[in-house]
């Protein structure tokens, strides 16, 4: 229990600071921010990771799932943060 | 080791905040991107040292499938459908989330630590919250991807997909409650939980229409980041949680632009179903008598000679532009207007287009300096100075019946000015409605003009025409 209102405690303050910073982003750079958090949000990865290398000799649903969940975190993460450079080296280019 | 795999999280978790404050300026934010992905890379290596991990064949064969398929989205994708893109990964995220709540779940269940301290009431809300909100953003964005592809048309029957919605959140709230008590078969329950999970995603985004999927791409990208921070708390993993609340906000902040933008609250495009959907109907019929004789139709080459005259000339794109492929041909007229001495702004609607800032990326890439962009606020004091204003394919962004008209469906909802300019000149291809299914009274104005086509041969025709003059 004390793990949890731990837990929480970042989560609420995280999310303040998350507040704070992206009010600061244009909404010229929006699209890219999007992409770019779908990056992120691809941290998920981690979990996924231990989900996938926990049971090797034989797989089981978990292990399986863990491995769709690794190859689906990895498109967000290569997709996300390849095309949102893609995008602000266009706005780079100019101004 | 343990303290050390989590100070990395934390080190990625700074990172991508460092990432997205670079994200605030243009210039930084190529840097910025690259500082994120450095942040990935090292929460990367730490979860690969994980002390559980006997076997990397499966972690690498994702990584490797994941990978390649990541890359050829990101190379393939025309900008033109970076909100199906971004939609569609919106899902891929969710999906991850509700794989690694169950997946951990499950081997908990294989474990049989069930009833130890892991299985604790706190932990088995993590998973249930972690799961509901992983498989809801799946289901809703693979409805929205095709919603905005245009394969999924509008429902005529929201009520029913309503009805389907609720009726799967009783389901889901069933089924989580048997979770907890979890006394026979309780992979059933789980599956039967993810099942209501992925009906209730389709049940919530179906019944709303298209022309609200700019808010919908924003509130789902919300979600899969909180899906993200509730499998942080299923896994007690920190950094995941920072990481997963900044996506969060990020998406609550670009819903609250969204929403603002077409004066409309959050519950009402939520559940107001599609837009306009009362008068859908009648409005389509009215709209030939509504038109009848009063719009002035004009050719590409009398906007050349217009604008060989004009000084301070307001492009305004739309989703006409996007659809049309035009932002090339865009910035080649704005080269010619530029060489002869005139001023090329570009106005901005938030919701033009079909996600937050979808235009400012088209036309980057037209390589149309960003100082030239400009948003609602400050191009609206300068419409009435502006010579001509030509509407590339926006309509209802534009329509001033939301300013002056109060029994429009619309009113109310901030407009960008183009009717107060000297000129305005409408590229479209027909007269047909915009997403609100309503007319537009700007169209039969004394100073506007209809020039009717796909908004790159009319730009690519006036240009010729300028060139000639």
């Amino acid at each position: 229990m004390e793990m949890l209102v731990l837990s929480f405690t970042i989560f609420i303050l995280a999310l303040f600071v998350g507040v704070e910073l992206i009010n600061k982003v244009p909404p010229t750079l929006h699209t890219p921010l999007m992409s770019g958090t779908n990056a992120i949000s691809g941290i998920v990865i981690v979990g996924a990771i231990v989900s996938a290398g926990t049971n090797h000799l034989s797989p089981t649903i978990a292990s399986i799932l863990g491995f769709i969940a690794v190859t689906l975190a990895s498109i967000n993460i290569v997709a996300g943060f390849m095309v949102t450079d893609r995008m602000l080296n266009m706005f780079k280019r100019k101004g | 080791m343990f303290a050390l795999v989590n100070l990395s999280y934390l080190t990625a978790a700074v990172l991508f905040i460092l990432g997205i404050k670079g994200m605030t300026k243009p210039k930084t934010a190529v840097r910025g991107n690259q500082i994120a992905a450095i942040g990935m890379l090292i929460a990367v290596i730490a979860a690969l040292l994980h002390h559980q991990i006997v076997g990397f064949t499966t972690i690498i064969a994702g990584m490797v499938i994941g990978g390649s398929i990541g890359a050829w989205l990101a190379r393939k994708t025309a900008m033109t459908s970076m909100p199906e893109l971004v939609a569609s990964l919106n899902g891929i995220g969710g999906g991850a989330s509700l794989a690694v709540a169950a997946s951990t779940w499950l081997t908990a269940l294989g474990l049989q630590t069930t009833d130890a301290a892991q299985a604790s009431t706190a932990w088995t809300l993590a998973i249930v919250v972690s799961i509901a909100i992983g498989a809801v953003t799946l289901t809703g964005s693979v409805v929205a991807v095709l919603k905005l592809k245009g394969n999924v048309g509008d429902s005529r029957r929201a009520r029913l997909w309503q009805a389907v919605a609720l009726l799967s959140l009783a389901g889901v709230i069933t089924c989580g409650v048997l979770f907890f008590n979890q006394s026979q078969a309780p992979q059933l329950v789980l599956l039967v939980l993810v099942a209501f999970c992925l009906l209730l995603g389709i049940g919530l985004v179906q019944p709303i229409g298209g022309a609200d999927m700019p808010v919908v791409v924003a509130l789902l990208n919300a979600y899969s980041g909180l899906a993200g921070a509730s499998t942080g708390f299923v896994l007690e993993n920190q950094g995941l949680i920072i990481t997963g609340s900044l996506v969060g906000a990020s998406g609550l902040i670009l819903t609250a632009v969204m929403c603002k933008a077409m004066n409309r609250s959050l519950p009402n495009v939520l559940f107001g179903g599609a837009f306009g959907q009362s008068s859908g109907a009648e409005s389509s019929t009215n709209d030939d008598e509504f038109y009848d004789g009063k719009v002035k139709y004009a050719t590409p080459d009398d906007l050349a000679l217009l604008l060989d005259g004009a000084r301070n000339v307001v492009m305004v794109p739309g989703y006409g532009l996007a659809v049309a492929q035009a932002q090339h041909a865009v910035k080649e007229l704005a080269n010619q207007l530029e060489s002869r001495g005139a001023k090329v702004n570009y106005a901005i609607h938030p919701v033009a287009g079909r996600m937050p800032g979808h235009m400012n990326v088209l036309l980057a890439e037209a390589e149309i300096p960003y100082d030239q962009l400009k948003d609602m606020d400050s191009i609206n004091p300068e419409l009435p100075q502006a010579d001509v204003a030509i509407v590339l394919g926006a309509n209802d962004v534009v329509n001033p019946a939301a300013a002056e008209e109060p029994s429009s469906p619309i009113y109310g909802m901030p407009i960008l000015d183009v009717h107060k300019a000297r000129t305005v000149v409408v590229v479209k291809r027909s007269l047909s409605p915009g997403f609100a299914g309503i007319p537009n009274s700007l169209f039969i104005r004394d100073n506007s003009l209809m020039v009717k086509g796909d908004a790159k041969d009319v730009l690519q025709s006036t240009t010729s025409a300028i060139k000639e003059i």
